[in-house]
């Protein structure tokens, strides 16, 4: 048995153990197993490529491991989970910069038009993702403006990067020796993964991870075809389908297109202004041990605010307490709470928060007539009766967690400001709405201090 | 490789893509996404066979820093989404 055939034996290997790890990944009892098993995937193929009889050099890549990989370790270890769209944000781009790298770099074994395609191909995809992820990131952590950027004119000059990114690209594999038209290439995906980003705003954020998610898939995709290796081709494709699907997922849940939400910066918002009647009732940490102490059905309802504010931990607390005064509690998780797809599960699982409590929206929300209290912390658009009501609504049509139809909603709110997609909450204005102002993390302290 | 060949391979694996991860609950969907990141990190492999080949210095350099990159990919990936599916825990009892 030949040497090639055996690294091609692990390579298939490989994608047999990504494909099995990734449907493992289908069920939480299974997940973590699973993604040993990918990892176990990723080793083989590591060990396969190593075999290649082309390698005659040991130094640099002994070197780049070492150092990506103490790299990727501290930053695995030391991450806050509430930073996890920050950290995947760059992952994606660190991904979309190592594709695109490769893709540069196959230019000394490339032969035939569809090579140089392939290869131009990951540098885009590669380009646009790194640029792209790191503005997604500084957006999420705050560092730059996290609000939409937009200025006149902002569609001429995507489209003049457009042409001319389209012009020096079929120049270039025209005439494979002319690699200013190359840097060409680089430069503007560079500058187009930066324009893509600043028009959307950070509400927008779980649409834009996911996409970058599915990019950074296709670019090592993309590399896969330029120096012709199968393992990139299907382990790309994987992450591409994945990214995508999420894509889907959370453009659903907020009843807008893809285009909607990458264009949408580009257009006026609508500034209807909707008429709420009713009066706000706030309520005091007090009045609100009592409410609960009574409760025998609570539903939890997580939005970003609870993240920023850190009160995931007291909010098990509370819910301690509650079960043990008899009272059945439940989560309420709306695909787009949070900054990225499954942000809201994953800090209230580090919470110890067992995730069979964890329910979808179209899981609670049948059962929230049942309900006799609907905590809503920091959340405000997701439960935002507006969508279903007003038709003039920005936001209408939206799918929502009906909050309203419990006996009673306690909202925890810093202050009146309105949410990150800045539309006004008639849930607010409710009968059965109470506000419970401060800062979340503090006012559920209050609550479990009441109660022990 | 034979392109058609490439492509008939790329077809399946994006209808398997989508098979396997519509399945996957949304409560693990971060998880999922840092599990994706470590496996789009299998650019190490494209990126092992030119930092060691010996030849052009400029390739073998840009090599070696995809494999640095990628690295990061594949090793925070996977244990980042091992650290955070270790808190998903069921109700006891």
């Amino acid at each position: 048995m030949g040497l090639e055939l055996i690294i091609q034996l692990g390579y298939v290997v490989a994608a047999g153990l990504f494909i099995f790890g990734l449907k493992m990944l289908g069920s939480p009892d299974t997940a973590r197993k699973g993604n040993g098993i990918s990892a176990i995937g990723m080793l083989v193929a590591i060990v396969a490529a190593l075999l290649d009889q082309g390698i005659v050099q040991y130094e640099y890549i002994l070197g780049g491991m070492v150092v990506g990989g103490a790299v990727g370790a501290v930053a695995a270890r030391t991450v806050a989970m509430t930073s996890m769209p920050e950290m995947v944000a760059l992952f994606n781009g660190v991904g979309g910069a190592a594709s695109g790298l490769v893709g540069v770099a196959a230019l000394s074994i490339a032969d035939g038009s569809f090579t140089y395609i392939t290869i131009i191909l990951s540098i885009l995809i590669g380009g646009v993702t790194f640029t792209g992820s790191l503005v997604a990131y500084g957006k999420l952590s705050e560092t730059i403006g996290s609000g939409a950027v937009t200025f006149g004119g902002q569609k001429f000059v995507n489209g003049l990067i457009v042409i001319g990114i389209l012009a020096s690209a079929v120049m270039f594999v025209m005439d494979p020796t002319n690699t200013n038209m190359l840097y060409t290439v680089v430069g503007l995906s560079l500058l187009f993964g930066i324009m893509v980003v600043i028009p959307i705003g950070g509400a927008d954020m779980p649409v834009v991870i996911s996409l970058l998610n599915s990019y950074s898939g296709l670019a090592a995709c993309a590399a896969g075809f330029a120096v012709d290796n199968n393992v990139l081709i299907v382990a790309g494709s994987l992450v591409g389908a994945s990214g995508i699907i999420l894509t889907q997922i959370m453009c659903k849940a907020m009843n807008r297109s893809l285009s909607n939400v990458l264009f949408s910066g580009f257009a006026s918002i609508s500034t209807a202004v909707t008429e709420v009647e009713g009066e706000i009732k706030p309520i005091s940490v007090e009045d609100a041990y009592y409410v609960l102490e009574a409760a025998t059905n609570v539903a939890i309802i997580p939005g970003y605010g609870m993240a920023v504010a850190q009160a995931q931990h007291v909010v098990k607390e509370l819910m301690e307490l509650l079960e043990a005064n008899g009272c059945e509690v439940n989560y309420g998780i709306h695909p787009v709470a949070g900054r990225m797809p499954g942000h809201m599960n994953v800090l209230l699982a580090e919470a110890d928060v067992p995730y069979d409590q964890l329910l979808e929206m179209d899981d609670i929300n049948p059962r929230m007539e049942s309900v006799d209290v609907a905590i809503v912390i920091g959340a405000n658009d997701v439960v935002n009766p507006a969508a279903r009501e007003v038709e003039s609504s920005p936001i209408y049509g939206m799918p929502v967690i009906n909050v309203a139809d419990a006996r009673t909603v306690f909202v925890l709110k810093r202050s009146m400001a309105s949410g990150f997609a800045g539309i006004e909450n008639p849930l607010f204005y409710k009968d059965n709405a109470r506000m419970l102002f401060g800062d979340a993390k503090e006012s559920i302290g209050g609550l479990v201090r009441e109660f022990s | 490789m034979d392109v058609s060949y490439l492509l008939f391979i790329l077809m399946l694996s994006v209808f398997l893509g989508f098979e396997l991860i519509n399945k996957v609950p949304a409560t693990l969907h971060t998880p999922l996404m840092s599990g994706a990141n470590a496996i789009s990190g299998i650019t190490v492999v494209g990126a092992i066979a030119l930092a060691g080949s010996g030849n052009a210095d400029m390739a073998q350099w840009l090599g070696a820093g995809a494999v640095a990159l990628a690295s990061v990919n594949v090793v925070g990936g996977y244990m980042v989404t091992d650290r955070m599916l270790g808190f998903f825990k069921k109700k006891e009892g």
